[in-house]
């Protein structure tokens, strides 16, 4: 495949992102920040959110393990603050979305909300992650492709 | 948080932005970069405010807590220090910064604590503090800017927003070295910048020295104006607690 199909196929990749409703302006602000000394700028800090993910989704999951009548809400929702800062950084939109709905599941107190939200927030996290692995490996090799 | 993220950039990025420097700054100036210390305790948020300030030709240092913060500053006595790595005595003097940026939200100390404790210092107030934070919270905006924060900028962090504190920080540098040897009151100058240029048309910025709240960012609202510091604002969230 040559330089301009390789190109083609990440700007339809990049677009139906945006199209679809996973990313947000956010992350077109993060890509104002790639220059040629920093090219892989938002892959980077995309690869930084989903390692620094892990310890926050343990956090969230050990919060809500607790006995009912024993959870700190507060707590749990300073967590998915946390998660919902880093969330927001990437332009991480559905996911950021199922964080909302999270809290206002702690705010009233409704355990079982938080669990079945915290499961589709994984699920859409998990897409994300697949989806954006593609479309980076598109983006290097449309730049390792040939010129015509 | 594990690991540190101390870093220090002393290197000029390579893009630099074209922006318009007040009148009064002159070659010198231009060449000394603004030193910005970041404090997040978000990983991925250190990244990105640390990226921001270098495209924006700002030397950075970024820490994870307040705590590391005063701590750099040279802020902290022996009775505040807390269980950190660092060793106590090292014979620093302490980091000298123009500015300052702070998350609200950090566990430990609060951006707001620490906000309190530079201006309660009588050798740091005058370092400009502006406030990070992901909510919209009239009262904590009101509280944090009453306690002397600059400004309070609703995260996500935008490009817009770290070259607007830039511009105006570079501006009114000319200022503060100047009344660095007066006992003026930095913010009855503030408010008096703000005055004059709240009856101008928000756009013009050549005539005098920029507001901190220059309409330049496309979410800015008309409420910049007023004559008495409002914090910047995105242009849905003009929400009241």
């Amino acid at each position: 495949m040559d330089r301009k199909q390789s190109q083609l196929q990440v700007a339809c990749a990049r677009r139906s992102l945006f199209d679809q409703g996973y990313l947000d302006d956010q992350f077109i602000q993060l890509e104002h920040l790639q220059d040629e000394a920093n090219p892989n700028f938002v892959e980077e800090v995309v690869r930084l959110f989903y390692s620094d993910s892990v310890r926050m989704i343990q956090n969230i999951e050990q919060a809500m393990m607790i006995n009912k009548p024993d959870i700190d809400f507060s707590k749990l929702d300073d967590c998915m603050h946390q998660f919902k800062g880093s969330s927001s950084s990437i332009g991480a939109r559905k996911v950021i979305k199922e964080c909302s709905k999270f809290r206002e599941y702690c705010y009233a107190g409704n355990i079982e909300g938080c669990i079945k939200t915290f499961q589709l927030l994984k699920q859409e996290h998990a897409t994300l992650k697949r989806k954006l692995e593609t479309y980076f490996q598109l983006v290097k090799e449309a730049g390792l492709a040939e010129s015509t | 948080m594990g690991s540190n993220s101390v870093v220090s950039n002393r290197r000029m990025p390579e893009k630099m932005n074209c922006f318009d420097l007040s009148p009064n700054s002159n070659s010198e100036s231009e060449a000394e970069e603004v030193h910005v210390l970041a404090v997040d305790d978000s990983l991925v948020d250190r990244k990105v405010i640390e990226r921001l300030l270098k495209i924006s030709s700002c030397k950075v240092t970024a820490v994870d807590s307040g705590w590391r913060a005063l701590k750099l500053l040279g802020l902290l006595d022996d009775e505040e220090e807390d269980k950190s790595s660092f060793s106590s005595s090292d014979g620093f003097e302490g980091l000298k910064v123009d500015l300052i940026i702070t998350d609200y939200w950090m566990p430990g100390m609060t951006g707001y604590e620490l906000l309190k404790k530079i201006k309660e210092s009588s050798s740091f107030r005058e370092i400009p503090v502006v406030i990070m934070s992901s909510e919209n919270v009239m009262a904590r905006i009101d509280r944090c800017l009453e306690e002397g924060a600059e400004e309070f900028i609703v995260k996500p962090v935008k490009l817009s927003d770290v070259t607007r504190l830039r511009d105006y920080y570079m501006a009114t540098r000319e200022i503060r070295s100047a009344e660095s040897g007066i006992n003026v009151n930095k913010r009855k100058l503030q408010e008096s910048f703000d005055v004059s240029t709240a009856s101008s048309s928000p756009s013009s910025s050549s005539a005098s020295p920029p507001s901190l709240f220059s309409s330049s960012a496309p979410c800015s609202p008309s409420s910049l104006d007023s004559p008495t510091r409002r914090p910047k604002m995105t242009s849905f969230d003009h929400i009241l607690i």
